[in-house]
């Protein structure tokens, strides 16, 4: 992950929270699931090309699963949207229906090369 | 029918103004005061003078009042209580009818509870401690800008406290050699940086030159890391009208954020600023110079917490609250109240906290925390526990300080900060695993590695000057 070779700070497409940590391991996106659902919050999956990141809005992956408890389901959505758009950046939303807004972001799957 | 007959001379205040069996109403605007009189003054007398000399009273009756419902419009001591710690001291709380003050104006309600009163000879010292600001008055205000929500919609932030950075030295650099400086902390991981309060339009480096320059090093940071940035460019200036011209020329260039020092400037310009800012989509960063003065003092002044509500009625996104942990001022539990005065909804009376009355902020948008000085890597996971999420993180010696330069300073406090956001959602204990946390992440970034060793040694330990009561 390191962007600093020999005194040189390589600039890096990055996209936002998570981007600076080594890309999590299915267990880690579990925990972060973990504390979307105990937030009360929604979790949510979102997918587009790698050229539309910087995009407000992305295609959304069928609808929030709202009232999902159980962590592993959704890990199961991020495969199913994996498989359905290979060539897609996929991100986890939780959305928070109290403040309105998003409570956590943040990119789980990115295509080969990127 | 009338049944007064004007008394002229002069009349003890507490008959009028100390009324203990008073019920507050929903809609008068309360204070709590901190009072210290004169020898020989009762606390009742000390109490119903500052109610007095901060509404309707003078220091003699006059016939005019006669033409007035002054059991109306007067201001009432309704309440007295002992100060923890402190015998020379006692607390007062005023009510004090709505009709006192202009709609949407925090300039009015300052003139009068913080205007003459405070050089009164019956006082010896005189503090204001908190408002309570009814709805009524509230609704009447504009209030934030944007708000946390909609900066985070725009921004794309989410789920984590934004990075900043003042850009330094604070003073003496060309535009062209500060726009390098922000470029590198945005291109290296930071999502914002700020222009130094003291940064106006000096010969060294004139604003238009500034605004140009760091728009194009937003604008390139922004597509070389795909990340949405955003530099606060100070506006603050002599007058008015060159403070919005600064403003528009700021839109002008497409940039998404703008700041204000709403003290030195005062609450009028602030209040047109903030204003200007929800008609035009832009982010209003509010910097704090002089609030020392006005709230150090733990006898005499205004409670930051004052500062902080009038703030938030008059408009601001973002607002510089101390760090706790850093070089400057702040007592946590009391600065844990005056965040929650920023951000949330209802905030009820917790003494424990300093905070005196309960606050309904009646869906006003809530205000980003700002930490900011003296704070680096060591200092996050702290800092992350204290403030949360909806709040700006500024290291300015923390990431240009870097061995390596702004750019792996910013991606070091990135790494350290996202290293956090993720053990605390997985459960962990920041406070106490907060060391151990850091250097693991340092395992997979070198410029955490280098700024660990950098700053270890760097401790702040002060006492606090101004703690809470008791």
């Amino acid at each position: 992950m390191s962007n600093l070779i020999k005194d040189d700070y390589r600039t890096r497409v990055t996209m936002e929270t998570f981007s600076f940590l080594p890309e999590l391991t299915a267990d880690e996106i579990y925990d972060q699931i973990v504390y979307i659902i105990n937030q009360g919050w929604t979790p949510a999956l979102e997918h587009d090309k790698p050229e539309n990141s910087a995009d407000h809005y992305w295609g959304m992956w069928k609808l929030p699963f709202f009232g999902m408890r159980d962590p592993n389901l959704f890990l199961n959505e991020i495969e199913e949207c994996r498989q359905a758009y290979p060539d897609h950046l996929i991100r986890v939303v939780g959305y928070d229906s109290y403040t309105q807004c998003q409570g956590h972001n943040f990119v789980v799957y990115r295509p080969r090369g990127m | 029918m009338s049944t007064q007959t004007f008394d002229a001379g002069v009349q003890d205040y507490q008959l009028t103004y100390w009324t203990p069996d008073y019920t507050p109403l929903d809609t008068d605007l309360l204070a709590c005061f901190k009072v210290i009189p004169q020898e020989g003054i009762s606390r009742e007398e000390a109490a119903a003078a500052v109610a007095a000399e901060s509404s309707t009273g003078t220091w003699t009756t006059v016939w005019t009042d006669l033409l007035s419902d002054m059991e109306y419009y007067k201001g009432r001591a309704y309440r007295i209580e002992d100060v923890p710690g402190d015998k020379a001291a006692f607390y007062t709380f005023i009510a004090y009818p709505l009709d006192l003050f202009e709609e949407g104006s925090v300039v009015n309600v300052l003139t009068s509870l913080v205007g003459n009163v405070f050089g009164f000879k019956a006082i010896r010292a005189l503090r204001l401690e908190d408002i309570r600001f009814p709805v009524a008055f509230v609704k009447t205000c504009n209030g934030p800008p944007s708000g946390i929500q909609v900066e985070r919609d725009k921004l794309n932030k989410y789920g984590r406290p934004m990075l900043g950075c003042t850009i330094k030295p604070k003073l003496g650099l060309s535009a062209k050699n500060y726009g390098r400086a922000v470029y590198e902390c945005l291109r290296g991981g930071l999502d914002l940086t700020k222009d130094d309060e003291n940064i106006n339009s000096q010969p060294f480096q004139r604003w238009q030159d500034r605004f140009e320059f760091v728009a194009n090093a937003v604008d390139k940071a922004t597509i070389d890391t795909g990340e949405r940035k955003g530099h606060y460019l100070n506006v603050t200036s002599g007058d008015v009208e060159q403070m919005m011209k600064r403003a528009e020329f700021a839109k002008e260039l497409g940039q998404p954020i703008i700041m204000h020092d709403f003290l030195t400037a005062g609450f009028t310009a602030n209040t047109t600023l903030a204003k200007w800012c929800r008609d035009n989509g832009m982010l209003l960063h509010i910097h704090r110079a002089m609030h020392a003065v006005i709230d150090r003092n733990p006898n005499h002044g205004i409670h930051f917490r004052v500062l902080v509500k009038c703030l938030r009625l008059s408009g601001g996104d973002h607002l510089h609250t101390g760090t706790v942990v850093g070089k400057l001022e702040g007592d946590r539990a009391s600065t844990l109240g005056f965040v929650d005065l920023l951000r949330e909804d209802f905030i009820a009376e917790d003494r424990s906290r300093g905070i005196f009355f309960d606050q309904d902020w009646a869906s006003m948008p809530g205000i980003f925390a700002v930490a900011s000085g003296g704070i680096h890597v060591w200092h996050m996971p702290a800092l992350l526990n204290i403030f949360g999420d909806d709040s700006v993180l500024q290291f300015g010696g923390g990431t240009q300080g870097h061995p390596a330069g702004n750019a792996a300073g910013a991606a070091a406090n990135r790494v350290a900060l996202e290293a956090c956001v993720k053990a605390r959602n997985e459960g962990r204990d920041l406070e106490r695993e907060g060391n151990d946390i850091l250097r693991d992440a340092a395992r997979h970034s070198p410029e955490l590695a280098v700024a660990l060793d950098t700053w270890k040694e760097i401790k702040f330990e002060f006492d606090t000057v101004d703690k809470l009561d008791g």
